[in-house]
C-alpha cells in the first residue's frame, strides 16, 4: 500500500517536474540573432516578443539588429550581402508570400515549416487563403506574425460631414463627388510617393478585378494586356487627377496629416495609418476618424503579412524554432499585434486587448475572401516589384495606360511571373 | 651611404599600399566588369549558396541602351550629365563670387569664411533630410513670400515632373554630332583669326563632316528603339542641385581664396597704377591666374557629382524617377531587384562616365610630372 | 586694397549677410523642428518657431545614436591616423626617393581617389567576409584606410615635393638613411599636412554612408547609418532625425570651425596644383 502510494507520488512528481521544465525553459542556450526592419514607433511590440521570449528561454542572448531606413530598401541590402556571404541571421523578418519565396526560397536558402505548423496545429488556426499565399508546392516558408490590411479608406467624419459628403463605395461615386471638393480647393485624395501610388493602384485593381481575377494575374492565367488589366490603368489614371501634386515629395505620414488637417477628403493606405493616427496623433478610432474597404472592395481583405522564416545554416536553430513557435503562438501574437496596431493571424486571437479598429479588421479577416497585396511582396517577387515601380513612374509621367499595360506585360515575363 | 639598401627599403614600404590598392582597387574592378558580362541575377536564384553565372557578353549593356523597360536607365544618364553641368559651374561661380568677396578683407572675414564652410562639414544624408523639408512644396521655401505679403511659390522642387530642353533618345548621335561640330567650328574660327589657316582649315573639314552626318546620317543609320522616347532636363533635378551647390561652394570658395592670397601683393599694386578698376583686376588679371585651380575643381566637383548616391537617395527616395541618377538605379537594381549582373554593368557605365574626367586629368599630370622631373 | 568708395564697402556687407542669412536658412530649419513636440510638426507650420521647447529630442536622440557615435568616433580617429601616417611615408617615397616608373605608379595609385564606390562594393563585401572581418568595425577601417590611401598620398607627395632636396640631400651626407631621414627631417615640415589629411579624411569617414551601412553589422554601425535609422521606419518623429543630423554634425562641425584657417593654407600648401 504504501509502496503504491510512493509511486502514484512519484509519478505526480515526475508529471509536476516535466509540466514545469517544459515552463520553465528547456535548457536553450547560446544566442538568437533576428533581423528586421522595425524600428521607431514599431520597435515597443518586437521588444514586447523579445521580452516574452526571454521570459520563456533565459538563457538565450536574444540580438536585436535592425536595420531601417529607405522602407526596407537598407534593410534587404544588408541582409541579401550576408547572406551572399553565408553569414546567415537565425531568423529574418520578410513579408509573407512571393517576396520570401521568389527571393529566397527559389535559391534554396529556407528550410520548409510543414512540420512545424502541423506540430502547432496552424493549419487549423490561419486562414486557408493565408497558408496557400505562404506556401509553394515544396512547403510552407515562413510563420506569419501580423496581417496588415491594404485596401482601407481613411476619412475624417466630422469634415466629411461638414463637405456634405459621404465615404464613396465604388470608384464611380468617388469620381461623381470629386470635381466638388477639388472646385473646394480639397484634394480629393491625398496621395504621396512612388510607393502609396502603387499602394493605391492595387486597390483600384482589386476593385475592377475582383478577387479571383487578380489572382489570376500572378498566376498567369490573365495577362497584363487584357481589356480588364488596361482598364485598371484606365481608372487609375482619372483617379490621379484628383490628388494633390506635390505627391512625390510627400512621405504617407504627411499625406494622411492632409486628410487629418483638412486639407483633402480621403486616403488609402494600410492600416498602419490607424497606428500613426491613434498613437502618435492621438486620435480616437470611430469616432475621430473613420473607415471603410476602399471602394469596390468590399468583403475583401488584400492582406499582407511580416513574417519570419528559418533560413539553411541558420547558426542557432534551435532558439531560432523556438522563436517562430512564440510568434506564432496565440500568446505571443496577441502580446505583438496591439502595439503593432496590426491584427493577429490566427482566427482565435483575444479581441479585447485590441481598439475598436483592430477589432474591425480582425472580423473582417475572419469574413472576407483574402487577395494578396503586390506593394507588400505577397503576389510577386523582388524583381517584378522592383521593376513595377519603375512602370509605376512611367505611367504617372506620361498617364500612358496602353504603354503601362504593355510595359507589366513585359517584365512580368522577364521576372517569371506565373510560371 | 647605404643609398641601394635605402631605395630597396622606401621601396617595401611603398610596397604594401600598392599591393592593397592594386587588389582593392583594379582587382575589384575587373571582377565587377566579369559580373557585368554574366547573367546573375536574370531568373531567379540570384542569391542561392552557389549562384549560376554564365557569361553572356555585352547583353547586359545592351539592354541598358537599347531594352524598352530602361528608359529609366537613359533618363538618368541625362540627369548625371545636367547634375554634373549645373553643380560644376554653379559651385565654381558661387565659390569664385564668395571668395572675390572674402577677398576684400571685409570685418568679420573669419566668421563668414567658417559660416560658408561648414556645410562641407554633413554628411550628404543630413544634408538631403534637411533640404527635403525645405522644398517640402507646401511647407518650405515656397512659404516665405507670404511672410512679406507676396503669394507662395508653386514650384513643385522635387516632385515636378517637368522636363525642359527635350531631345529625342534616337537623335542623340545627331546632337553630340552637332555641339562637336560646333566646338570645332568655333576653333577653327579662332585659328583663322590668329592667321593660322592650315589648322583653322584642319579643324574645319571634320566639322563640315560631323554637321552633313548629323543631317543625314540618321536616315542611314538603323533606329536603337522601337518608338521615340523623350528625355531632358528634368526640373525636379533643379533642387539635388541648389542643395550640392550649397554643400560644396565653400570648398571652391577656399580654393580661390587661398588662389587669390598667393597673388602677390605687387601685382595688384602694378594692375592698380595701370589704372584698372577693381572688376577689372578680377576679370583680367586674377581669374586667369587661377586657371589652375579652376581646373582641379572642376575634376574634383564633377567626379564627386557622379557619386551623389547618398544626397539623392536621402533627399527624393530611391523611387523618385525624376531626380534619378545611375548611382541609384545600380543599387536599387542589385539590392532590391536582385539583379547583380545588371546592376554591375551600371556600375560599370558610371566607372566609365568618372573615367572619362579623370584619365586625362591623369595623363596630363602624369606628363607634366615627368616633363618636370626630366 | 580696400575700395574708397564707401556705398561699395556697405554693398559688400548687404550680400555677405544675405548669402549668410541663405546659408544658415537649413540650420534654422533643423533646429527649430528638432525643438518641436513630435505631435507639431507638420508642413504648413514648419517655418514656426516651437513652443515649448523639447528638448527631450536630444537626449532621446542620443539614447539611440550613443553606440553608433562612439563606433563612428572609433572608426575616424583610428583610419584617419592609419591612412595619413601611410600617406606621409608614401608620399615621401614618391617625393624624395624616384624610381623608374615613379609617376606611372603614382598616377595609377591615384585613380583609385576617383572610382564610384558602386563598382567596388560586392566584391569588396565578399572580400571581407573571405578575410572574416565583415561586419565589425575592423573591416570598415581596413575599407576606409586602402580607399583612403591615393588622397592622402597625393596631399602629402605635393606637400613634400616642396621641401627643397637641398635639406635632404645635406642630411643624407650626414649618414641619415631612410627612416632617419624622415624621423630628423620630414617629419617635423609636416604639420601642415597632417592638418589638412586629418581634416579631410576624418569629414570623409565620418560622414560616409554606403559601405556603413552594407558592411557592417548593427553593433557596428556608425552614425550615418544611425541617423538614416530614425529617418527611416513607417513612422517617423521627425524631431528626432533633425536632432540626430546635429549631433551627427558636431565634431565634424567643430573641427571646421576651429581649424578652418588651417585647412585653407593647408589647401593651398597641399593639394593645390600650381
Amino acid at each position: 500500500m504504501q509502496f503504491r502510494r510512493l509511486l502514484v507520488a512519484m509519478l505526480v512528481g515526475a508529471a509536476l517536474l516535466a509540466a514545469f521544465g517544459t515552463a520553465a525553459g528547456n535548457g536553450l542556450t547560446g544566442k538568437l540573432e533576428i533581423f528586421s526592419w522595425w524600428a521607431g514607433d514599431e520597435g515597443p511590440a518586437l521588444q514586447a516578443l523579445i521580452d516574452l521570449y526571454s521570459a520563456q528561454h533565459p538563457n538565450v542572448d536574444v540580438i536585436n539588429a535592425t536595420v531601417t531606413g529607405g522602407s526596407g530598401v537598407n534593410a534587404k541590402a544588408v541582409l541579401k550581402t550576408r547572406m551572399l556571404g553565408g553569414d546567415a541571421p537565425d531568423s529574418f523578418q520578410v513579408h509573407a508570400g512571393q517576396e520570401l519565396i521568389g527571393t529566397w526560397v527559389k535559391a534554396d536558402r529556407m528550410e520548409d515549416l510543414t512540420w512545424l505548423f502541423e506540430q502547432q496545429g496552424w493549419t487549423n488556426v490561419f486562414p486557408a487563403g493565408l497558408i496557400t499565399l505562404l506556401s509553394t508546392d515544396e512547403g510552407i516558408w515562413s510563420v506569419p506574425v501580423n496581417i496588415h490590411r491594404s485596401n482601407v479608406l481613411w476619412y475624417i467624419p466630422a469634415n466629411l460631414e461638414k463637405w456634405g459628403i459621404k465615404a464613396p463605395t465604388t470608384w464611380d461615386e468617388f469620381l461623381t463627388i470629386a470635381p466638388a471638393l477639388k472646385a473646394k480647393g480639397i484634394t480629393p485624395l491625398a496621395l504621396g510617393e512612388n510607393w502609396t501610388a502603387n499602394h493605391l493602384w492595387e486597390s483600384v485593381a482589386l476593385a475592377v478585378l475582383g478577387p479571383e481575377k487578380w489572382q489570376a494575374l500572378w498566376d498567369g492565367t490573365l495577362s497584363f494586356t487584357s481589356p480588364e488589366a488596361v482598364a485598371v490603368w484606365d481608372l487609375f489614371g482619372k483617379i490621379l487627377e484628383y490628388t494633390n501634386d506635390d505627391a512625390a515629395s510627400l512621405s504617407w505620414q504627411q499625406a494622411t496629416d492632409m486628410v487629418v488637417g483638412g486639407k483633402a477628403a480621403f486616403n488609402v493606405m494600410g492600416d498602419w495609418a490607424a497606428g500613426y493616427m491613434s498613437t502618435t496623433l492621438g486620435l480616437e478610432p470611430g469616432t475621430d476618424y473613420a473607415w471603410s474597404a476602399s471602394p469596390g472592395t468590399q468583403g475583401v481583405f488584400m492582406m499582407l503579412s511580416d513574417s519570419f522564416g528559418l533560413p539553411k545554416g541558420a547558426p542557432d536553430r534551435d532558439n531560432a524554432i523556438a522563436w517562430l513557435e512564440l510568434l506564432g503562438s496565440k500568446q505571443g501574437s496577441d502580446a505583438f499585434n496591439p502595439l503593432k496596431g496590426s491584427i493577429s493571424a490566427r482566427t482565435d486571437s483575444d479581441l479585447s486587448l485590441y481598439n475598436a479598429y483592430s477589432q474591425s479588421a480582425a472580423k473582417d479577416w475572419q469574413n472576407d475572401a483574402i487577395a494578396g497585396s503586390l506593394t507588400h511582396g505577397v503576389v510577386a517577387n523582388e524583381g517584378f516589384m522592383n521593376d513595377f515601380a519603375t512602370v509605376m513612374e512611367m505611367f504617372l509621367t506620361s498617364r500612358n495606360a496602353q504603354q503601362a499595360a504593355y510595359a507589366c506585360d513585359a517584365i512580368a515575363r522577364q521576372n517569371g511571373i506565373g510560371t | 651611404m647605404h643609398l641601394t639598401r635605402d631605395r630597396i627599403i622606401a621601396f617595401a614600404v611603398l610596397l604594401p599600399s600598392l599591393v592593397l590598392v592594386g587588389v582593392f582597387v583594379y582587382g575589384f574592378i575587373g571582377q565587377t566588369v566579369y559580373i557585368s558580362l554574366t547573367d546573375w541575377g536574370r531568373g531567379g536564384a540570384a542569391l542561392a549558396e552557389n549562384p549560376q553565372m554564365r557569361l553572356i557578353g555585352f547583353d547586359n549593356y545592351k539592354e541598358l541602351f537599347t531594352g524598352f523597360l530602361h528608359a529609366r536607365f537613359r533618363q538618368d544618364l541625362v540627369n548625371a550629365f545636367f547634375y554634373t553641368v549645373s553643380l560644376v559651374i554653379g559651385a565654381l561661380a558661387l565659390g569664385l563670387f564668395l571668395a572675390i568677396l572674402l577677398d576684400r578683407q571685409p570685418r568679420g572675414e573669419g566668421v563668414f569664411r567658417t559660416l560658408f564652410l561648414y556645410p562641407m562639414s554633413l554628411s550628404f544624408v543630413v544634408t538631403g533630410t534637411i533640404w527635403r523639408w525645405l522644398l517640402a512644396p507646401e511647407g518650405g521655401i515656397n512659404v516665405l513670400p507670404a511672410f512679406v505679403g507676396l503669394p507662395t511659390a508653386q514650384f513643385r522642387w522635387i516632385s515636378s515632373r517637368d522636363q525642359i530642353l527635350t531631345f529625342d533618345w534616337q537623335s542623340l548621335p545627331a546632337i553630340t554630332a552637332g555641339l562637336v561640330a560646333a566646338v570645332l567650328v568655333f576653333l577653327s574660327w579662332r585659328a583663322w583669326r590668329a592667321g593660322r589657316l592650315r589648322r583653322a582649315f584642319a579643324t574645319l573639314a571634320p566639322a563640315i563632316l560631323l554637321i552633313l552626318w548629323a543631317i543625314f546620317g540618321q536616315r542611314v543609320v538603323p533606329q536603337m528603339l522601337p518608338i521615340p522616347e523623350r528625355h531632358g532636363f528634368n526640373l525636379a533635378t533643379i533642387g539635388v542641385i541648389l542643395a550640392a551647390i550649397w554643400q560644396f561652394s565653400g570648398y571652391t570658395m577656399a580654393l580661390y581664396l587661398a588662389g587669390l592670397r598667393g597673388i602677390s601683393e605687387g601685382l595688384h599694386e602694378a594692375a592698380r597704377l595701370d589704372g584698372a578698376s577693381e572688376l577689372q583686376y578680377y576679370l583680367r588679371v586674377a581669374i586667369p591666374i587661377l586657371k589652375p585651380i579652376t581646373l582641379s575643381a572642376v575634376i574634383i566637383l564633377a567626379h564627386i557629382s557622379l557619386k551623389m548616391f547618398a544626397l539623392i537617395f536621402a533627399m527624393a527616395g530611391p523611387d523618385n524617377a525624376s531626380t534619378g541618377h545611375p548611382a541609384v538605379l545600380m543599387y536599387l537594381t542589385t539590392f532590391r531587384g536582385n539583379k547583380f549582373a545588371l546592376g554591375a554593368a551600371i556600375a560599370v557605365i558610371l566607372f566609365l562616365l568618372v573615367a572619362l574626367f579623370i584619365i586625362p586629368y591623369l595623363v596630363s599630370s602624369y606628363r607634366e610630372q615627368h616633363r618636370r622631373a626630366s | 586694397m580696400t575700395a574708397r568708395v564707401p556705398w561699395a564697402r556697405a554693398l559688400l556687407y548687404a550680400t555677405l549677410v544675405v548669402v549668410a542669412a541663405i546659408y544658415l536658412t537649413p540650420i534654422y530649419m533643423t533646429v527649430i523642428t528638432a525643438l518641436k513636440d513630435p505631435a507639431n510638426i507638420n508642413l504648413s507650420t514648419a517655418w514656426q518657431l516651437p513652443s515649448p521647447l523639447n528638448w527631450k529630442s536630444f537626449s532621446q536622440a542620443y539614447a539611440k545614436l550613443g553606440p553608433n557615435f562612439l563606433n563612428s568616433i572609433i572608426l575616424s580617429v583610428c583610419a584617419t591616423i592609419l591612412s595619413s601616417v601611410l600617406g606621409s611615408l608614401n608620399g615621401y617615397v614618391f617625393s624624395k626617393w624616384r624610381f623608374r616608373g615613379n609617376d606611372l605608379v603614382f598616377t595609377l595609385l591615384l585613380f583609385g581617389m576617383f572610382i564610384p564606390y558602386q563598382i567596388i562594393l560586392i566584391p569588396l563585401f565578399q572580400t571581407l567576409r573571405q578575410m572574416h572581418l565583415y561586419g565589425g568595425l575592423p573591416g570598415l577601417i581596413l575599407a576606409h584606410v586602402v580607399y583612403g590611401l591615393p588622397i592622402t598620398t597625393l596631399i602629402f607627395r605635393n606637400f613634400y615635393s616642396q621641401i627643397p632636396d637641398s635639406l635632404t640631400e645635406s642630411a643624407q651626407i650626414d649618414g641619415a638613411g631612410f627612416f632617419k631621414l624622415y624621423l630628423r627631417v620630414i617629419f617635423p615640415l609636416s604639420i601642415p599636412g597632417f592638418v589638412v589629411t586629418f581634416i579631410w579624411q576624418f569629414t570623409q569617414i565620418w560622414n560616409e554612408f554606403l559601405w556603413g551601412i552594407t558592411l557592417t553589422k548593427y553593433a557596428a554601425n556608425p552614425i550615418t547609418v544611425g541617423l538614416a535609422q530614425l529617418a527611416g521606419g513607417e513612422a517617423v518623429s521627425w524631431n528626432l532625425p533633425m536632432a540626430g543630423s546635429i549631433i551627427a554634425a558636431v565634431p565634424v562641425l567643430l573641427i571646421y570651425v576651429l581649424m578652418g584657417r588651417y585647412f585653407i593654407r593647408g589647401l593651398l600648401a597641399g593639394s593645390v596644383k600650381g
